[in-house]
Formats: structure tokens, C-alpha cells, sequence
């Protein structure tokens, strides 16, 4: 094992990891926005947004990330540069990067996973429960805001721990659209230095460690709410 | 508590000829009620006679099909359509659920917060309170049941009696004009229905206005102004509770009521 190339790396690592969070947080972030309505328009209709949410969950998560991720940035950022003066438009400096088309694949992706798990959430929230919130005088969305949502994501914070470390687990995917994220930079230390497996095991600790990060913070927010054993 | 003392003081409830149906099925064929200020008012009934059905009906958690609802004075608006009546004014229904502090079978407490969080959220989050005259109604009113000392645990760690302790403390930290007991005691072991009997009871004596649906005869007896005795969706028999439980008129709330001699 020959470990001397850390110090050297050390900062291209640091920047690895940096966009591996940013790509983390922002999509599981972003993610959940789309996938809280996602899961209450299929619980409370009306029918036909339901249909149009259920879809979208199945599509996402009946195909492969890696195709997700390449027929946006292949495919979709092909045909940006068509569209006459984009270049000259302030976008431009958005569309021409591979970030964005990463971030917009997995927040897509956390949108359907977790969309499919917070129809579940929102159904399994005790109807008199959300009978009592009205019953006082609370307006449709101050019981989703105080009452349904927050009971919705105690059930399921366990869930969506692992759903979050797999979202992070896929996150490599990112470097097949050149985003030098840490498994990213770990290739390129691969290559320049031609070691195989330390620069695999280095990158492989960090994401151990990320993942701890992700159960501790989801641990937390489960056990606010004591359960009796 | 007399109740002739408050006949001539503030109407709190009043319904008229409320008609429900669910489908072809009709629960509520008619029923009227007229709770004043500081009025006990029990309604009795066999199971499938509508009784909660009818105390639903008035904070609107079910939907009349036909009749009229007014609370503490004002009508609630309501519009005709196919299925029934849709109330006209969100903001006012909202507004006049304020007023009517209903405890239920299952307590209903939010689970994912403690127990004084659900006593304080209504006052903080619908009252628009702020969080110290919050803090200090649901203090009070979590001593007046004898829950203070459990203020900080979550409801799953509280007995079923204990529970229905703090829904009845959350209800009353709304300071209601009215209180709705829809059958606080039914989910209950019978060694727990005695405590949570006993605060209804006091409350009942404090002079507070309450409508109560129960199963629980003696209590209905000794503790209600006036008592409705509901039989298949209609008052069957009505009156003070010395009318209704010594005084009866019709033979099926005769033998209802017979059985707790």
C-alpha cells in the first residue's frame, strides 16, 4: 500500500468532497419540495394530478439513473446550444456547466423515490388526528404545515435515512458527466498516479463517513419523538 | 345547576330540524337543540341512534344534508347543493370552531408533539396567541385536570385516561363557549373512566356550557340540565334530566334508561 500521494490530492479531495455535498444536500433539499406535493396531491386529489404524480413516480423510478442522468445531459444539453442566442443569454453560463444537469437529474430522482414514500406517509397519519386540527379551527394549511406534514415525516424518517444514504451512494454517477465530485477526483488520482486500490479504499472511507453523517442527523430528527418500547 | 337560571341568558348552540343522510341511509331526520349558557345538555341513544352523528354536525366535521346551525348567536352560512349543505364562509366556520372545544372517543391528541405542545398549539397557532399567554392557559388548564406534572411526555407514554385528560385540557385552552363530548369514556378501561368522569363533572359545575354524548347513564343523570334521549335519527324524548330518566313518556327511552335503576 502506498498512501504518499494523500498530501498532494489532499485539496482536489477537498473540492470533491464539496461538490459531492452541494450535489447531496441540494438535491435531497430540492428533492423533497417536489416530493411533499407529490405524495399529498396523491392522497388528497384532485384525481387527475394524482394520476399525473403517480406517473411521474413510476417513470423515475422504472428506469435507471444512469439513463436518467445521460439523456439530460446528452440528450437535453444537446439541444440547448440549438435554441438561437442562448449562448449570448445569461443562462448560458448555467447550461454550458454539468452540475446543474446533475443536481436536475437527482433532484429528480429523489422527487420520485420519495414521492412514492410520502403518499404513504401523509395515508398512514391517524385520520382523527387531522379531525381534531379541524375541529379547533385550523385552516386546510395550517393542519398540513402543524399536524399532517410533521406527523407524515415522523413515520418515515427512518425511510428516508436509507433512501437519503442510497441518493448519496448514487451520487458517482455524476462523474460519468464530468462533475469531479470525490469518487470523481478519486479516478483522477488513479490515473495520474497509477494505484488501483488506495485511491479506491481513500474514496470509499469518505463516503462511509458520509453516510454516518446522514444516519446521525436522521437519528436525531427521528428520536425527538420518543416511542414507548 | 338549574337550569332555568340561564333560560333567558345567551343562546350558545341552537340546530333546527337537521336532516343527515349518508346515501339512502338517513341518520338524522329532524333533530333541533337549544343549548343556552352554562346548560348541561346530554344526548343518549342506543348505538346507530345518530348521537354522534349530531354532535359531528355541529362543528361541521360531518355535513348536515338539510337544517340550521347557529353558534353563540351567529348562523353559519351554508349554500344547497346536490349532495347537501356546503358552507358558504370557510373563514367563518374556522372561526366558529374557535368556540366549540370538542374532546373525542380516541382523544386524537397529536402524537408528535407533548403534551403541552397540543395544549398550546391551537392558542398559538390558531388563536394567534402569543407564546406566553399560551404557555400560562395550557399551565392552567393542565393543573385544572391534574395533568401538570405529565406536561412534558408524549402522548404514547400517557394512559388512555391520562390522554383524555389532556385532550380535555387542550379543548378548554381554547376557552370555548361551548365543550363537545363525544363519548369521552367509550375507549376506555372501566378503571380509568372514573378520573376522567370526575373532570367533566367539575367542569360541569364551574358552569360550564357543554353538549355530551354518552353511554354512561348515572353521569348523564346526575350531571345534565337537560337530557335528549335520540332513537333512529329523531328526539324521541326530551326534558330536564328528572323528566327524561324518572318522568319518561315513551317506552323505548323508558327501557333505555331503566337499566342503570
Amino acid at each position: 500500500m502506498v498512501w504518499s500521494w494523500i498530501p498532494e490530492y489532499l485539496p482536489k479531495f477537498a473540492e470533491g468532497l464539496w461538490i459531492t455535498i452541494q450535489l447531496l444536500t441540494l438535491s435531497i433539499f430540492l428533492g423533497m419540495l417536489f416530493a411533499i406535493p407529490i405524495g399529498l396531491v396523491q392522497v388528497t386529489g384532485p384525481r387527475w394530478l394524482g394520476a399525473i404524480a403517480r406517473g411521474f413516480c413510476t417513470v423515475v423510478r422504472g428506469t435507471p439513473l444512469l439513463i436518467q442522468l445521460w439523456l439530460l445531459y446528452y440528450g437535453l444539453g444537446a439541444l440547448f446550444p440549438m435554441v438561437p442566442g442562448i449562448r449570448e443569454s445569461f443562462l448560458w453560463p448555467i447550461l454550458r456547466e454539468a452540475f446543474p444537469f446533475a443536481l436536475l437529474a437527482f433532484t429528480i430522482s429523489v422527487a420520485g423515490y420519495e414521492g412514492e414514500i410520502m403518499r404513504g406517509a401523509f395515508k398512514s397519519v391517524p385520520k382523527g388526528e387531522l379531525e381534531a386540527a379541524r375541529a379547533f379551527g385550523m385552516s386546510r394549511f395550517t393542519v398540513l404545515r402543524r399536524i399532517w406534514l410533521p406527523r407524515a415525516l415522523q413515520n418515515v424518517f427512518p425511510t428516508l435515512a436509507g433512501e437519503f444514504v442510497l441518493t448519496l451512494k448514487s451520487t458517482p454517477l455524476a462523474a460519468t458527466i464530468t462533475v469531479f465530485d470525490v469518487y470523481g477526483i478519486g479516478s483522477i488520482v488513479r490515473q495520474e498516479t497509477y494505484r488501483i486500490y488506495e485511491p479506491l479504499l481513500f474514496v470509499a472511507a469518505i463516503y462511509i463517513c458520509l453516510t454516518a453523517v446522514i444516519v446521525l442527523v436522521m437519528g436525531w430528527l427521528e428520536r425527538r419523538v420518543p416511542r414507548p418500547a | 345547576m338549574d337550569s332555568a337560571i340561564h333560560r333567558s341568558s345567551n343562546e350558545a348552540v341552537v340546530v333546527s330540524n337537521l336532516h343527515k343522510n349518508f346515501g339512502d341511509l338517513n341518520v338524522l331526520q329532524g333533530v333541533s337543540l337549544r343549548a343556552h349558557e352554562g346548560d348541561v345538555l346530554s344526548i343518549i341513544g342506543s348505538s346507530g341512534s345518530g348521537k354522534s352523528t349530531f354532535l359531528r354536525c355541529i362543528n361541521l366535521l360531518e355535513l348536515p344534508t338539510s337544517g340550521d346551525i347557529s353558534v353563540a348567536g351567529e348562523a353559519i352560512k351554508f349554500t344547497q347543493t346536490k349532495k347537501g349543505l356546503e358552507p358558504v364562509d370557510t373563514k367563518q366556520v374556522e372561526r366558529l370552531r374557535t368556540k366549540l372545544g370538542m374532546v373525542f372517543q380516541s382523544f386524537n391528541l397529536w402524537a408528535h408533539m407533548t403534551v403541552i405542545q397540543n395544549v398550546m398549539e391551537v392558542p398559538l397557532h390558531v388563536l394567534k396567541l402569543s407564546k406566553a399567554e399560551a404557555r400560562e392557559r395550557a399551565e392552567l388548564y393542565l393543573n385544572r385536570v391534574g395533568l401538570w406534572d405529565k406536561r412534558d411526555q408524549f402522548p404514547a407514554f400517557l394512559s388512555g385516561g391520562q390522554q383524555q385528560r389532556a385532550a380535555i385540557a387542550r379543548a378548554l385552552a381554547i376557552e370555548p363557549r361551548v365543550m363537545l363530548f363525544d363519548e369521552p369514556t367509550s375507549a376506555l378501561d372501566p378503571e380509568l373512566v372514573g378520573e376522567v368522569l370526575k373532570v367533566i363533572h367539575d367542569l360541569a359545575n364551574e358552569g360550564r356550557t357543554m353538549i355530551l354524548v354518552t353511554h354512561e347513564m348515572k353521569f348523564a343523570r346526575d350531571v345534565s340540565s337537560q337530557v335528549i334521549f335520540l332513537h333512529n335519527g329523531l328526539v324521541e324524548e326530551s326534558g330536564t334530566s328528572r323528566q327524561v330518566f324518572y318522568e319518561t313518556q315513551s317506552e323505548r327511552c323508558k327501557a333505555f334508561v331503566s337499566s342503570i335503576h
